[in-house]
């Protein structure tokens, strides 16, 4: 099963892009930062952070309280944002889009709001062996709790999900599916539309986690048809702190708060309380208003890029390091090949642990990861401890391949190979 | 670099001394930094009250890799008494180079292990490693 996206020159600027993030115009020792790590978070434009001190600075008050103009500013600001990612990922309604502090809470609020609910005895839940940790354990949590059953889908060995698990559980009628629409190691693209489509007809409930997609890709919730996508702030270029959970409204609606608090409340009593309407049932408690409106700002500046030229921009230049990393001997690559692979690449090289590999890139200033990503079953599947992971974004462009492959060369003779 | 990934530490990690397993060990301790993966096993065997015998398996970078093989040829034939004296300087000395808090941890997983599996889990714990 495999996505193919059309090919397009990239329209995008590196060095235009790189002029708006302060951080990439610090040197260390003369070397420029080559931040090949965005894959755990992100770098942030001048825009986002100004949004955010401007809040702190000149109009910080709680919002959806005060009846004063502060209040009143603030409010305004923090909802604009969430109209401007309901645009973003194409939701069809405001009142879809939940604040969460990230992917995680967002993901747990799944599993415990909806899942509770709807996830009894003997149940199946079905994840795959590319997931992030995030959604792999609320599921489990969920199925201790209720006694459902967990079943896989494997990864082959060159990082697709395995056909013949997809049908071997589609068999099983699952409630819940909860797939990555990007494997957050092996850059895999999955084919979440497909898959949204196939697990319905076994009336299963998809959640989608988005956290690698939504910074690299156009995401369009209404086309994948899903019912509940996550994705995270800080991954595409926000704050930390502020993520996104969108899901149908007939299930919001239908399920049972997550939180209990302020904020979420339409009247309250001693002994019992309406809820408010969505999505504010889901938001108790005073949320990261500064987190939320920068992630409106780095929408803004993402809108204006054009989600296109970025996949396109980062189809070009994956395509650019996967190969010139074939040519340094011992290198392996994990993943597919270009046109099924988003922005994260995995590899190892000769005998050389991944942290010591980061060890000896950072010396050149390239910052990559080095590590089991949070995805442990999946060096258990190709019986690896770690692997050294660099993942790119809008500021990245083929020098900094160049950087990355020479450095690797070095590393080659710091280990005498 | 050459510097911080000296002959001895490569030649250590790619020719570990006594790794491997030891079939019935009196002391086993297993653990893994879940920073990174990494994961040692250390097995003793005791006789007289003295390491009669050592051997560690598992996996991780070069620095905790060679800092444990340093480790076992270090304690070999020494009295438990004395293996439990040793410090996290004396691991740090015996790999003779200077390393930064992540890698520190990197070099004490070892000696984690080790103390672990001697004293019992709580005194490791406090050892603060």
């Amino acid at each position: 099963m495999t996505v193919t996206t059309e090919t397009r020159p990239s329209t995008i600027d590196v060095d235009a892009i790189r002029a708006d993030f302060p951080i990439l115009q610090q040197e260390r020792d003369g070397k420029r930062l080559v931040y090949l790590d965005s894959g755990a978070t992100s770098q942030k434009p001048t825009s986002v952070i100004e949004a955010m001190d401007e809040y702190y600075r000149t109009y910080n008050a709680n919002v959806h309280r005060g009846v004063y103009r502060l209040s009143e500013l603030a409010t305004a600001r923090y909802e604009e944002s969430r109209v401007k990612v309901q645009r973003f990922i194409n939701a069809r309604s405001a009142k879809e889009i939940l604040f969460t502090a990230n992917v995680t809470a967002a993901l747990n609020l799944v599993a415990y709001s909806w899942g509770r609910e709807n996830v009894g005895k003997d149940d199946v839940i079905v994840f795959t062996e590319m997931e992030h940790h995030s959604n792999i354990v609320p599921w489990q949590i969920l199925a201790q709790i209720t006694g459902a059953r967990l079943e896989f889908i494997h990864v082959t060995d060159d990082g697709y999900l395995d056909e013949g698990d997809i049908q071997k559980v589609l068999e099983l009628r699952p409630k819940l599916l909860a797939v990555t629409a990007v494997s957050n190691v092996l850059g895999t693209i999955n084919p979440v539309r497909e898959l949204a489509a196939r697990f319905h007809e076994a009336e299963t409930v998809v959640v989608v986690d988005a956290a690698q997609a939504a910074p690299h890709m156009p995401v369009d919730v209404q086309d994948w048809g899903a019912d509940f996508v996550a994705i995270t702030g800080h991954k595409m270029l926000g704050p930390t702190g502020v993520g996104v959970l969108w899901g149908r409204r007939e299930l919001l609606q239908a399920m049972p708060p997550f939180l209990g608090g302020g904020d979420m409340i339409r009247e309250v009593h001693l002994d019992h309380t309406r809820y408010a309407e969505l999505p504010y049932k889901f938001e108790a408690g005073t949320p990261n208003i500064s987190g939320g409106i920068g992630l409106g700002v780095a929408v803004d500046y993402l809108s204006a890029l054009g989600m296109e030229a970025v996949r396109e921009h980062e189809r070009e230049l994956v395509g650019y390091a996967l190969e010139r990393l074939s040519e340094v001997p011992d290198l392996r690559v994990y993943g597919p090949p270009t046109e099924h692979h988003g922005a994260a690449v995995s590899f190892t090289l000769a005998d050389i642990h991944p942290h010591d590999l980061a060890h000896i890139l950072d010396q050149e200033n390239i910052a990559v990861r080095a590590g089991h990503h949070c995805a442990q079953p999946l060096m258990e599947r190709y019986d690896i401890a770690a692997t050294t992971r660099a993942s790119f974004y809008i500021y990245n462009g083929q020098d900094d391949v160049d950087t990355l492959v020479t450095a690797l060369y070095r590393a080659r003779e710091v280990f005498r190979l | 670099m050459e510097d911080f990934y000296r002959e001895y530490i490569l030649d250590h990690y790619r020719n570990p001394r006594n790794r491997g397993v030891i079939e019935s060990p009196d002391i086993t301790y297993a653990d893994s930094n879940p920073l990174c993966g990494d994961e040692i096993q250390i097995d003793l065997l005791v006789k007289d009250g003295a390491v009669d015998d050592v051997k560690f398996s598992g996996r991780g970078c070069a620095i905790s890799q060679a800092s444990v093989s340093m480790l076992t040829e270090m304690i070999e034939g020494k009295p438990i008494d004395e293996v439990k004296e040793i410090t996290k300087e004396d691991v740090l000395e015996l790999l003779g180079i200077t390393l930064t808090p992540v890698r520190v941890k990197c070099a004490l997983l070892g000696l984690k292990v080790l103390k672990s599996g001697v004293y019992g889990i709580e005194a490791a714990e406090d050892e603060d490693l």
